[in-house]
C-alpha cells in the first residue's frame, strides 16, 4: 500500500506537508521500544509508536525506514518534524490505539516482515 | 581511496543530539557507494553506542577511519565504567535508570546490538576511569 493508503486507513493527519506519499510500502513494525526496533527489526518501512521524541526519527532513519505514524493522538514538535523532513521520513499522527492501527494496516495487507 | 578519518562529541547532557554522529557517518558512506546493508550495520552499530555514551557515559568522544576494506569506529568515554562486561553484554540486562526507559531505551540491548552488527568488537572498560568500545564493519 502507499503512504496515502495508510493515512485514509488510519484517519491520520499528516504532519509532513512535503513528503512523496505516492511510495509504496509493505511492511511494518509497532514499538515504543527504539532499543527493541533497532535490535529485531529488518526491513521494515513504517514505524508506529507511542513515543514522542526525536530519537524515534533518528532510529527510522538508521533502519531505512520511511514513514513515522504517531498513535494515541501523539503531536510531535516542529524539531522532531524539521529532523524527519531532512530525512524524507513522512510522519503522520492518528487518534487509534497501537493495536487498532496495527491491526487496520494489517488488513490493509501490511505485513511484519523478518525479523 | 585514501582514508578517511572522522571525529565527533557525543555530548552527556543532550540525549537529543546523539545519533548526530551516526547520521553523519550514514550520509558520508552513501555518497562514497557502500552496500545499503553495510551501511546500516554501521550506522546501528554507531548510533547504540552513541545512546550509551550519553545515557551511561555523561558523553564521550567518537572516532571513525573508513579505508578501503572496513569502517573502524573507537567510542571513548571517561565514564563510570562497567564492572561486569560479560553481564553488560548479555542481552537484556540494563542499569539503565527508568527516565532512560521512558525515552525509548534501556531494554539492555544497546550492547549486544553493536556486537551483533559490527564484524570486530572489543570493549575495555575499568570501573571509575570510563569505557572504549572498538567496532569494526568489512566493506571489502
Amino acid at each position: 500500500m502507499t503512504i496515502s493508503q495508510i493515512i485514509t486507513a488510519l484517519d491520520a493527519t499528516l504532519l509532513t506537508p512535503d513528503a512523496d506519499c505516492a511510495r509504496e510500502v509493505h511492511t511494518a513494525c509497532g514499538s515504543d521500544m527504539m532499543s527493541d526496533v533497532l535490535a529485531y527489526v529488518k526491513d521494515q518501512a513504517v514505524l508506529l509508536t507511542g513515543l514522542n521524541n526525536p530519537q524515534v526519527v533518528r532510529t527510522a532513519d538508521m533502519m531505512d525506514m520511511i514513514c513515522i505514524v504517531f498513535v494515541r493522538g501523539k503531536r510531535p514538535d516542529a524539531s522532531l518534524l524539521a529532523l524527519a523532513d531532512a530525512r524524507d521520513i513522512a510522519v503522520m499522527t492518528t487518534d487509534k490505539t497501537m493495536f487498532t492501527a496495527c491491526g487496520l494496516l494489517y488488513e490493509q495487507g501490511l505485513r511484519g516482515g523478518g525479523m | 581511496m585514501p582514508g578517511i578519518h572522522l571525529h565527533y562529541t557525543v555530548p552527556g547532557d543532550d540525549f537529543t543530539r546523539a545519533g548526530e554522529a551516526s547520521a553523519d557517518v550514514k550520509a558520508r558512506l552513501k555518497k562514497l557507494g557502500l552496500p545499503p546493508e553495510t551501511i546500516r550495520k554501521v550506522s546501528i552499530a554507531l548510533y547504540e553506542g552513541e545512546i550509551n555514551l550519553a545515557i551511561h557515559a555523561g558523553g564521550g568522544d567518537v572516532d571513525v577511519d573508513i579505508t578501503d576494506s572496513a569502517v573502524h569506529m573507537r567510542l571513548t568515554d571517561e565514564g563510570p565504567g562497567i564492572a561486569d562486561i560479560a553481564l553488560a553484554m548479555s542481552a537484556g540486562y540494563s542499569t539503565a535508570p527508568d527516565e532512560v526507559r521512558s525515552l525509548g531505551f534501556g531494554a539492555g540491548m544497546g550492547l549486544p546490538n553493536m556486537k551483533k552488527y559490527s564484524d570486530e568488537f572489543s570493549i575495555q572498560s575499568a570501573v571509575g576511569v570510563g569505557t572504549t568500545v572498538e567496532m569494526t564493519v568489512r566493506t571489502a
